[in-house]
């Protein structure tokens, strides 16, 4: 899939000292993460581990207990003035999140809307695009994703994948600065996962600065610049995947990719040609059984 | 190996009913002596239905039957008044009480929906008071308060409070008509009973949509009103079609307020004529209308908003009519080959 650029330049995202509680549930217990600008962060760790938490509390989604969540400098959700943070009016965190695309496991696509109206809605009432030039600029991003003849479609006609990549289209309209994916394959047929894989990698180092959390070990040692081992609400190590894939220091990371890797290991010897998403399927069903 | 034993017909038909073919019957080796186009579907025959239909036609017809030919129903006086320009009137009348009864209602109602939403409890308990109120006392009483409004405050007066500045001051009992009095009671009943539907029709739409909406800093009024309440609309439609359908003879109560809508009319002539029933059944006649009109409209705007939900739309009656008429034709010749 080629792909020409279509976002401004990948935004610098800082979380420094970030907890988040629900109710008595420490959910993060203190993370810092600093995710250099146009870089790919692709985020792992079992289910309960906080870090879809994580990654909703960088567009605000999930405002944090403690600690600062900053994009380019600027404070997501509150306006610091010393030792003060402002909670910032709703209409500022809009406008914050503008910057910020989002991708659900669960797509949430608006159902009651076409396809083509899905990617052209957050330009048009967000940033008051007129609307020939919002579906102009639509049209171009479903082209991007491989989905130029399901315009007219609504999104329960389409695939598992093509609602996923419509997706990241209508996340992509916004041209936002970061873009965050909430384990984008997950709720996927294993035969639909690469083709969503595929035109995410198509947008790594096109300048977006990516943040994935997946259970795709394989896309991670393609893709990643970074790879975080979350744990129980703290990063437990991160590095290069070469560094924290192939040679895990800790324990626990090197038990959870061993529990991966015999996951991995079963479809590539029946010549699957979707290995990495039966591996996916694999890790997450060990995961289940983990819990 | 079953193929052997069963006969290539037999065999054919059993693939063609679903069930699971035995690998052995490789359709290619039997494709090439066979045509399977000539294969022809017999649609599966249903007596207990059969049997059904005829009987309830034939209590259908009866109840018809005794409808024309009883002499009491009257259907002459019902016709001669039928279109009486005094009728006519009286439905106008119905038919404005509803329209605006119907706007007050629905459009209270969703205020106040949104307001039970709202994040503040003060907003949301305000409109959780009204419903309450509202819906906890009778439609009858609600009506002769408003109408009596004067008995409780002789003047309506709008100015600064505490200071002698009036913009506008009238007396109650001037302002007071029937009509606003009917409007008011009716649509201010129906508001706290839309604002629990529409409310119930916004709690059905997936949490996922305004998460997304938000993330992609989508307003908050354009969240409401073009992504949830579109989606909202499947669950509230049909309760909704339901309310006013009920409004629209919940205005015969009116007649209390001896305003001359439809009902009163009606009870107005046969005080006179002395025939009862059949101008009641005048007016029976015309809420029917009124009903099967807005019924149709249900249908036409209820096919509307499942556009999205459904993967293909339900075809329309007429489409079906059609569609029915194309499966009679070839079938009635191929009974013949």
């Amino acid at each position: 899939m080629s792909v020409q650029t279509p976002t401004r330049s990948g935004g610098l995202v800082e979380i420094r000292g970030v907890h988040k509680s629900f109710g008595d549930l420490e959910v993060l217990r203190g993370i810092d993460l600093r995710v250099e600008p146009g870089s790919v962060t692709v985020i792992l760790g079992p289910s309960g581990s906080g870090k879809s938490t994580l990654l909703r509390t960088i567009n605000h989604l999930e405002p944090v207990t403690q600690g600062l969540v900053s994009v380019d400098g600027e404070t997501i959700g509150y306006r610091r003035e010393g030792n003060l943070l402002h909670e910032l009016h709703e209409r500022e965190i809009l406008r914050q999140r503008t910057a910020i695309g989002m991708v659900f496991q669960s797509f949430n696509l608006f159902a009651h809307m076409t396809a083509l109206a899905n990617v052209a809605e957050a330009p048009r009432r967000a940033l008051g695009v007129p609307r020939r030039q919002a579906e102009e600029r639509a049209r171009e991003l479903l082209a991007l994703v491989g989905l130029s003849d399901k315009e007219a479609v609504y999104p329960r006609q389409l695939s598992g994948g093509q609602q996923q990549r419509v997706a990241i289209a209508r996340a992509l309209a916004l041209e936002p600065k970061v873009l965050l994916f909430d384990e984008p394959t997950s709720a996927l047929d294993p035969e639909l996962v690469e083709e969503v894989l595929a035109v995410i990698r198509s947008l790594a180092r096109a300048g977006t600065t990516l943040v994935v959390v997946t259970h795709e070990i394989s896309f991670a040692r393609d893709v990643a610049d970074e790879v975080v081992f979350m744990d129980q609400g703290l990063i437990v190590e991160q590095g290069p995947p070469s560094e924290v894939l192939d040679r895990p220091r800790h324990e626990r990371t090197r038990s959870f990719l061993q529990r991966v890797r015999t996951g991995e290991a079963a479809p590539v010897e029946s010549a699957d040609a979707a290995s990495p998403a039966s591996a996916a399927t694999a890790a997450a069903r060990e995961l289940a059984r983990e819990r | 190996m079953t193929s052997s034993v069963v006969s290539p017909e037999t065999a054919q038909h059993a693939s063609a009913a679903g069930s699971a073919a035995p690998a052995a019957s490789c359709p290619e080796q039997v494709a090439p002596s066979e045509d399977l186009s000539a294969l022809r579907v017999v649609p599966a025959r249903h007596p207990g239905r059969v049997v059904l239909a005829v009987v309830v036609g034939l209590v259908v017809a009866a109840v018809l039957y005794s409808f024309v030919t009883n002499p009491r129903w009257e259907w002459g006086v019902v016709a001669q008044w039928f279109f009486a320009e005094s009728i006519l009137r009286g439905l106008l009348e119905t038919l404005k009480l509803t329209v605006l009864a119907g706007a007050v209602g629905f459009g209270l109602g969703l205020v106040l929906a949104l307001m039970r939403l709202s994040p503040s409890a003060l907003i949301s308990g305000v409109s959780w008071t009204f419903s309450w109120i509202f819906r906890s006392t009778p439609l009858l009483v609600q009506l002769l308060l408003w109408y009596n409004l004067g008995y409780l405050y002789e003047r309506v007066r709008l100015g600064i409070p505490f200071t002698d500045a009036t913009f506008f001051d009238a007396r109650t009992s001037d302002l007071m008509t029937p009509m606003l009095a009917a409007v008011l009671g009716l649509g201010l009943h129906q508001a706290a009973y839309a604002a629990e539907m529409i409310r119930g029709g916004i709690l059905s739409v997936d949490q996922g949509q305004l998460e997304a909406a938000s993330a992609l800093g989508i307003p908050a009024r354009d969240r409401s009103l073009r992504i949830v309440l579109p989606q909202a609309m499947r669950a509230i439609l049909p309760p909704a079609f339901n309310e006013i359908i009920g409004l629209v003879k919940g205005t015969s109560i009116v007649y209390v307020l001896a305003h001359a809508e439809l009902f009163f009319t009606v009870q107005l002539i046969y005080g006179r004529t002395q025939q009862v029933l059949p101008m009641l059944l005048v007016a029976t006649v015309w809420y029917v209308v009124i009903t099967s009109a807005l019924s149709v409209g249900q249908y036409y705007i209820e096919r509307h908003y499942s556009k999205g939900a459904v993967r293909t739309l339900p075809p329309t009656p007429l489409q079906s009519l059609r569609a029915r008429l194309a499966r009679l034709r070839p079938s009635s010749t191929g009974a013949t080959s």
